[in-house]
């Protein structure tokens, strides 16, 4: 990259105080990937902990520690900051922009997660140990009963905050003020699309996340008692108040990995992506849904009825955009030229298990039902194929699809092909069997459990263990390509890529479009 | 032969129930948790066929219009017809799924005209049950973990209901409407019998319902499902469901022993007795935190401890109020005068603490008064 006439700065400065967009990209993705394994660690300790009945590693504390710190960090430090990370790359290069449209704000977003995920890790060290109390942080277990780290973790909950939606405004500015001329908002690509939807998102409920973790704040220290009923207040409205939150939050996750799949299922079969408005209107369905279905996942606290029916009506709705995207994409690949290279796969697995995730969810929608589901591991199995299998699986097939890109070296085929079914066979050996324990009645959360749970659990942690080391391949091969891959020069680098990300060279200057191209053929569209 | 045959059929159906490696919910014993059954195999099954032609179109694809075929690709890219059915359709099937759904909660949320009220509260890490009836003594005791810590431990062979048994089981008549009402006392705890299809939320300062009506006389097991701090997974529910007659003979033999309860609080026990219940007591309610020597874990070492050598009305306090900011529980509407004292007088004596203290019920009592 070097070589360019605006070149980047040399040694640690040009990470610190850069504000190029690429740059930005770069460290977002290598950080969340830090995180992606240090979340996988503690997954791997709880998976060895319920390898068999009975208390074997660790104490029943530390175990919801691991619980805890596991859903955090992969929600907040690994699977949002890599789909920002890929928006920082991609937006600017998909647009036909210079840069971000905000980029020192860029640098400070970024820069800022470091020091508070260090700080929500440096938990475990302290006195009481790490939050326990799930990642859902339900009071009063967060508040009244919590360690005292919890101070230091809803410090870190609001930098994080902070820094999404930084994220987001920068994203939001970006869209809407610098596309190239003809690029107008239904000729964008749909990761575009997508990005944008969830930025808005990200802003409407990042401070409601605040608002929740500051009111425990003042729960903790400050003597109210807005979760206590001793004191006048609701546990439950907790509940109300984080949901509305994280409701929105899992389509923030999920959104973005429809953008990846609707810009990589085209180009592998070599034809314009089917339905590409009712693709727009189906993503802003799903977010506008978002917004009324959070009660979803509260069934059990004893709401009125109504308000149960219309939660679960409402709920149920989603089934439809969400069918018609996964439609969309099939009929996409219909009598397309299909070819099968790692980020198809990764996008075929995504279609096959993400949509899994979406039938347990609608079963779950069903609130007489999900008195029995609730809480238990099919909630676990649910989760996991939608977070895992639909966020993480379109992650990486955004990285096999755009790495030649962003270093113009090829990643090994083969190897990716490996790591693409190690870990559809790892996935689903770990979590097919949860949806079997679960229905069978064994909760979620627990260290150690019945007996009758046992094999299925020890095929769990097989899984586990056979899905967490596949991503060490992975990691392997993107440090291979990079130092030592294959050069690529061709700026299509694959022949059924559109969009203007492909028009500039491979690999990525620097700094590109600092001229506006013309939009040629619109991507997406005729 | 045939006695032999319907023994071993009947040996093979009777642990189905919880059988190892069950894949399915259970439609239980009750007529709600069987249309609760029958909903989610409806729902299942739908998205069965729905799965099988979506992906059955995807594989076909995969199959047929491969690249390395020389299949063309053709530029198709909209189709206003198709997408407004593949809207259309799956709203229609949602609203197919919409009503049975909608009646099953209905029949769930109907509490009205209950035969039987039991008020169940969650503590961390136990059950309190309390029946809830017009006359009489009340009837009211705690349900805790029976499972030894050695089998938790692996130093010994783990029973065939490790994590789900407990020391004294919920008990109710079966053809009888029972309503719960679910509350907590200190965080959110969720009570959960698969079986007899009740799972609400116990919420501390609320109060929930919810209902149950059994068919079939059994032992039905579950746990709490809603994550209550680090004991969570070792809070089993166990409910006894028994024929009338069993209920309400069970019912005055628990009513006579609280009245028996109550007059020994106002007698003198020998320390013997009260050392052997005291540990007892102490097995149930204390050893998780402090030890089966006394040794202390998760909280103080009560061998020579100094609040335990100390002055009686303190040590009281401690254990009768807990101590407010720690794991130390308020164990003083868990216990009874008499179990408190009880507890009190081992405390002070095992372990090597041998303070020759002897407490009385009515030391208690006195001192509770103040």
């Amino acid at each position: 990259m070097g070589d360019h006439h605006h070149g980047p700065a040399t040694g640690v400065t040009r990470w610190l105080f850069t504000t190029n967009h690429k740059d930005i990209g770069t460290m977002y993705l290598w950080f969340s990937f830090a995180m992606f394994l240090l979340g996988g660690f503690f997954a791997m300790v709880i998976r060895a902990e319920l390898f068999q009945p009975g208390m074997q590693l660790v104490e029943p504390a530390f175990f919801n520690q691991m619980t805890t710190l596991h859903g955090l960090i992969m929600v907040f430090g690994a699977i949002m900051p890599s789909f920002v990370g890929l928006a920082n790359w991609l937006i600017p290069m998909m647009i036909g922009a210079p840069d971000m449209a905000l980029p020192r704000m860029n640098n400070w977003s970024f820069w800022i997660l470091p020091p508070a995920f260090l700080m929500l890790a440096s938990t475990l060290f302290m006195e009481g140990g790490a939050p326990a109390f799930g990642w859902t942080f339900y009071a009063p277990l967060s508040t009244t009963y919590a360690a005292p780290s919890v101070t230091f973790f809803i410090f870190a909950i609001h930098i994080l905050g902070v820094s999404s939606i930084m994220g987001s405004i920068n994203i939001i500015a970006t869209v809407m003020n610098m596309r190239a001329p003809g690029m107008t908002y239904m000729k964008m690509p749909l990761f575009v699309w997508t990005w944008l939807i969830t930025a808005f998102l990200l802003v409407a409920v990042m401070p409601v996340l605040a608002g929740a973790v500051t009111m425990m704040l003042m729960d903790v220290h400050f003597g109210t008692s807005f979760f206590s009923a001793a004191g006048g207040g609701d546990p439950v409205l907790f509940q109300h108040i984080f949901w509305f939150f994280g409701h929105p939050e899992v389509y923030i996750i999920i959104l973005p990995a429809f953008g990846v799949v609707s810009q990589i299922i085209p180009a592998f079969s070599r034809k314009p992506l089917f339905g590409y408005a009712s693709m727009v209107y189906a993503t802003a369905s799903i977010a506008f849904l978002s917004f009324i279905v959070w009660a979803h996942h509260m069934y059990t606290v004893g709401m009125p009825v109504a308000g149960e029916l219309f939660f679960m009506y409402a709920t149920m709705l989603i089934a439809v955009p969400t069918g018609v995207k996964v439609f969309n994409w099939i009929t996409t690949m219909w009598r397309g030229a299909l070819s099968f290279e790692t980020p198809m796969l990764f996008c075929i697995g995504f279609l096959v298990l993400f949509t899994l995730g979406g039938f347990t969810g609608l079963m779950l929608s069903i609130a007489p039902a999900d008195f029995q589901y609730h809480d238990t591991y099919f909630v676990v199995a649910h989760f996991h194929y939608v977070m895992v299998a639909g966020a993480v699986f379109s992650m990486t097939a955004a990285v096999y699809f755009w790495l030649p890109k962003w270093c113009g070296r090829m990643y090994n085929e083969s190897m990716g092909k490996a790591h693409f079914w190690i870990s559809f066979i790892g996935f689903n050996i770990t979590f097919f069997p949860q949806h079997f324990v679960g229905l069978a009645g064994m909760p979620r959360r627990i260290p150690d459990y019945a007996l009758q749970f046992a094999d299925f659990n020890m095929m769990s942690s097989i899984g586990a263990f056979i899905y967490g080391a596949s991503q060490l391949l992975f990691l392997y091969n993107v440090i291979a390509t990079i130092v030592a891959g294959k050069r690529v020069s061709d700026e299509k680098v694959w022949d059924g890529a559109e969009g203007l990300e492909w028009t500039v060279a491979t690999p990525a200057p620097y700094h590109t479009f600092e001229e506006p191209p013309l939009v040629p053929k619109p991507a997406g569209t005729i | 032969m045939g006695r032999l045959f319907s023994g071993a059929a009947l040996a093979c159906l009777a642990p189905m129930a919880a059988a190892q490696n069950q894949v399915n919910m259970s439609p239980g014993v009750t007529d709600i948790g069987a249309d609760i059954f029958g909903l989610h195999m409806l729902i299942m099954w739908i998205c069965v066929v729905i799965g099988v032609a979506v992906f059955g179109v995807m594989f076909y694809s995969i199959y047929a219009h491969r690249k390395s075929k020389g299949h063309q690709a053709s530029q198709f890219h909209e189709s206003t017809k198709v997408e407004v059915a593949w809207t259309v359709v799956p709203f229609l099937i949602l609203i197919a799924m919409a009503v049975p759904a909608t009646s099953t909660l209905l029949e769930v949320y109907d509490n009205d005209e209950a035969e039987l009220d039991i008020l169940i509260t969650g503590y961390q890490w136990k059950w309190k049950y309390e029946y809830l009836t017009d006359s009489g003594e009340p009837v009211s005791f705690f349900s805790n973990l029976a499972t030894p810590q050695e089998e938790i431990y692996n130093t010994q062979e783990k029973g065939e209901n490790y994590l789900l048994e407990v020391d004294e089981p919920l008990v109710i008549p079966v053809d009888t409407k029972v309503r719960f009402l679910i509350t907590a006392n200190d965080v959110i705890h969720s009570w959960w019998v698969p079986e007899i299809a009740v799972k609400r939320d116990a919420i501390p300062g609320f109060i929930n319902e919810a209902w149950t009506r059994v068919n079939t006389v059994g032992l039905y097991r579950g746990q709490c499902t809603e994550l209550c701090g680090a004991y969570h997974g070792f809070m089993p529910v166990e409910v006894h469901a028994v024929s009338r007659e069993d209920f309400d003979a069970w019912l005055a033999a628990k009513r006579g022993a609280a009245v028996a309860q109550s007059e020994l609080a106002k007698q003198t026990l020998s320390v013997d007795e009260l050392m052997a219940q005291g540990k007892d007591i102490y097995d149930r309610s204390c050893i998780a935190c402090h030890g089966a020597q006394g040794e202390g874990g998760i909280g103080n070492a009560i061998a020579g401890s100094p609040v335990v050598m100390g002055a009686l009305p303190e040590h009281l306090a401690v254990v009768a109020k807990g101590v407010s900011g720690t794991a130390m529980q308020a164990f003083g509407a868990q216990l009874n005068d008499v179990e408190l004292a009880a507890v009190l007088t081992y405390q002070r004596n095992a372990f090597g603490n041998n303070t020759g203290d002897v407490v009385q019920p009515g030391d208690v009592t006195g001192m509770k008064n103040g």
